[in-house]
């Protein structure tokens, strides 16, 4: 059975007399354990579609399962539970909690999830050496670059390890090296501990590591080719 | 899932001194409004305290024993037999301060000019003065030497009524149990002051051995008055007597003075009242507060909710933020009401005023009181509304929907 199955996902914003296509009748099969790279152009409904799917959007029609559970049809606490637990978040703009230093970020979601102060920190060290922020842990997000704010956010997203990471862009203020490192990063968690990655993106480089490309265009897929 | 209480904390606690200045106006809006609700209650409570005890050393007592009908005929055929074995238990028990009995009788007093109708009091001027008659308040002369003084100490009105003085005698006129007039002469050796004016022209002190000869009553009294030690609770004090003293009417100062221990129940309705409208006055502050605190952070929030956060947690983060302010401005509001109180306990002199307060029975000088009870329910007040009207933009905060919050810009 599929991780994730989506079935005609429709999502139109009315923007004066003209209906903008979020997503207009997307139809996506995802396997546990696949990478996964969406590109498209600017607009092309990326960012809608992993939000739909992270249960942070509702939609106009359509349906999502995650492991079977019907996610469309939860609550607001449950939907933020099963976020809390089962899926890890990279956004595309604001993705940190000003006052909390990189490390608190970081360590936010497991804190939230009980995981004790020790495991915590103990995590949190590695993950950010991992991702190249050694000797950043206490700074807080206005005292980091860009790039910097944007692999805490990742660190934040894999840390404790979710079965599926939402990725928006998460390469978009890296120089080619971090993005390479990063990637291989993702990569070794996926076939590793097989955790599902869904990553929208425009850098060609990225798309090379995918498993599966996903061309969206106008709210609708356009393309869809298994490497 | 369980509450994230640290996570939440500490977001609270970052959170409240992200906006310094804000949070600090709004600590000292909130200290400065608990300071005015304690101090100024404790200043409502030293005025009514002052009315009441003066009301008590006027009675005198907390609690007295009368014949059934002597209160609605004060006359010397109402009288009462000295306390027997029950009764004297009682007096000399220790929830007893002093105890005195009295004569308290209409009577009329002559000097050679005037004559004027008074309250003749035959009294023991050791009981008396152990019940709250104060010898400052003699100006002239001295008070009564003992139950069996010859001489009389009448207000300084009254002097002044009769066109007489200290040292010249007057004649003290009142009937005895058979209705036969009871006449006597009488030395003036003292003159008093009283906070209220009618005191000073009414009564008129003698001692009770000469008084009870005068009347020929043998040993009956019309009153005995006893001192308990909190006269905020005289009840059991009455209840006690009234057991030993079956037969007699044995009433407290509450019912002995209804309109002092009206006054007394209506400052706590008073109180509680103020402390609501101050409360008012600041909860916009808080209010306002809370909504830019939570405005400014609208994405924060929706990335929050998107990695998992419910809207419960939102409500519980801003709720303990709003309490962690409350509870600084409590404590600095604390701190400076009882720091500007306590070195006030001998006393504000407010004699410029006074004119009119005397009146209601208040002296010159106003000692502010600090009931913890009053304390507790200040803090009581700012918790308890302060997180009800935190409610309001705590809920609103927990109900942004992610994808919107995170694109605010
Ligand atoms: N809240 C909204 N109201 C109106 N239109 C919206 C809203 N959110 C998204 N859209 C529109 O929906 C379409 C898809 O947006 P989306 O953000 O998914 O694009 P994207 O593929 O992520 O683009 P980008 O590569 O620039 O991030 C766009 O045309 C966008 O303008
Ligand atoms: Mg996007």
């Amino acid at each position: 059975m599929s991780a994730i199955v989506c079935t005609d996902l429709c999502k139109f914003y009315q923007q004066g007399d003209a209906v903008i296509k979020g997503l207009d009748h997307v139809s996506l099969e995802i396997e546990e354990g696949s990478f996964i790279c969406i590109s498209g152009p600017s607009g092309s409904g990326k960012t809608t579609l992993l939000n739909a799917i992270g249960g942070l959007d509702s939609l106009d029609s359509g349906q999502i399962a995650i492991n079977g559970e019907r996610v469309d049809l939860l609550g607001k606490a449950e939907l933020a539970d099963l976020r809390l637990h089962s899926i890890g978040f990279v956004f595309q703009a604001y993705n940190l909690i000003p006052v909390l230093s990189a490390r608190e970020n970081v360590e936010f979601v497991m804190q939230v999830q009980g995981v004790r102060a020790a495991e915590r920190k103990l995590q949190s060290m590695k993950i950010l050496q991992e991702v190249g922020l050694e000797g950043m842990e206490d700074r807080r997000p206005a005292q980091l670059s860009g790039g910097q704010q944007q692999r805490v956010a990742v660190a934040r997203a894999i840390v404790s390890q979710p079965k599926l990471v939402l990725a928006d862009e998460p390469t978009a203020n890296l120089d080619s090296q971090s993005m390479e490192k990063l990637m291989a990063h993702f990569r070794e968690l996926n076939e590793a501990h097989k955790v599902t990655f869904l990553i929208a993106t425009h850098d060609q480089r990225v798309m090379a590591w995918a498993d599966r490309r996903i061309y969206m265009e106008d709210g609708r897929v356009t393309r869809d080719e298994l490497q | 899932m369980a509450m994230p209480v640290a996570a939440m904390s500490r977001l609270a606690w970052r959170n409240l001194w992200r906006n310094y200045r804000r949070t600090v106006i709004m600590l000292l809006a909130i200290a400065l409004g608990v300071w005015a609700m304690i101090f100024m209650t404790a200043l409502m409570r030293g005025m009514v305290d002052d009315m009441v005890q003066q009301g008590i050393v006027a009675l005198p007592g907390h609690v007295q024993v009368h014949a059934e009908a002597y209160r609605d005929d004060p006359s010397i055929t109402h009288s009462l037999p000295a306390p027997g074995k029950a009764m004297l238990e009682v007096l000399e028990s220790r929830q007893v301060i002093a105890w005195s009995s009295r004569i308290k009788v209409p009577a009329m007093i002559s000097s050679e000019y005037e004559n004027r109708g008074i309250s003749l009091l035959g009294i023991d001027p050791e009981g008396e003065l152990a019940l709250g008659f104060d010898p400052d308040d003699i100006v002239a002369g001295q008070f009564l030497t003992d139950a069996g003084d010859g001489g009389v100490v009448i207000g300084r009105k009254l002097a002044e009524r009769l066109e007489t003085r200290l040292g010249k005698r007057v004649v003290v006129m009142s009937q005895d149990p058979g209705n036969t007039i009871a006449d006597r002469g009488f030395r003036i050796v003292g003159i008093f002051k009283a906070e209220l004016e009618n005191r000073e022209e009414t009564i008129v002190y003698a001692g009770r051995d000469v008084v009870q000869a005068m009347l020929r009553v043998g040993n009956d009294v019309s009153e005995i008055a006893v001192l308990g030690h909190d006269y905020r609770t005289p009840e059991k004090l009455a209840a006690d007597l009234g057991d030993a003293a079956a037969g007699f009417e044995v009433l407290s100062w509450l019912e002995l003075d209804p309109y002092l221990s009206t006054m007394m129940k209506v400052m706590d309705g008073f109180v509680l009242v103020w402390m609501v409208v101050i409360f008012l006055a600041l909860s916009f502050g808080l209010v306002n507060t809370l909504m830019m605190a939570i405005f400014e952070r609208v994405r924060e929030i929706g990335l929050m909710r998107a990695l998992g956060m419910r809207p419960s947690a939102i409500v519980y983060e801003i709720l303990v933020e709003s309490l962690m302010l409350l509870a600084l401005g409590l404590l600095l509001g604390n701190v400076l009401a009882v720091s500007t109180i306590i070195p006030l306990k001998s006393g504000i002199d407010v004699s410029v005023v006074a004119e009119g307060m005397e009146m209601m029975g208040a002296s010159s000088m106003l000692y502010p009181v600090l009931q913890w009870p009053d304390v507790l329910l200040a803090n009581a007040v700012v918790i308890v509304l302060g997180i009800l009207t935190s409610l309001l933009p705590a809920w609103r905060a927990s109900q942004y929907r992610p994808v919107e919050a995170l694109a605010r810009n």
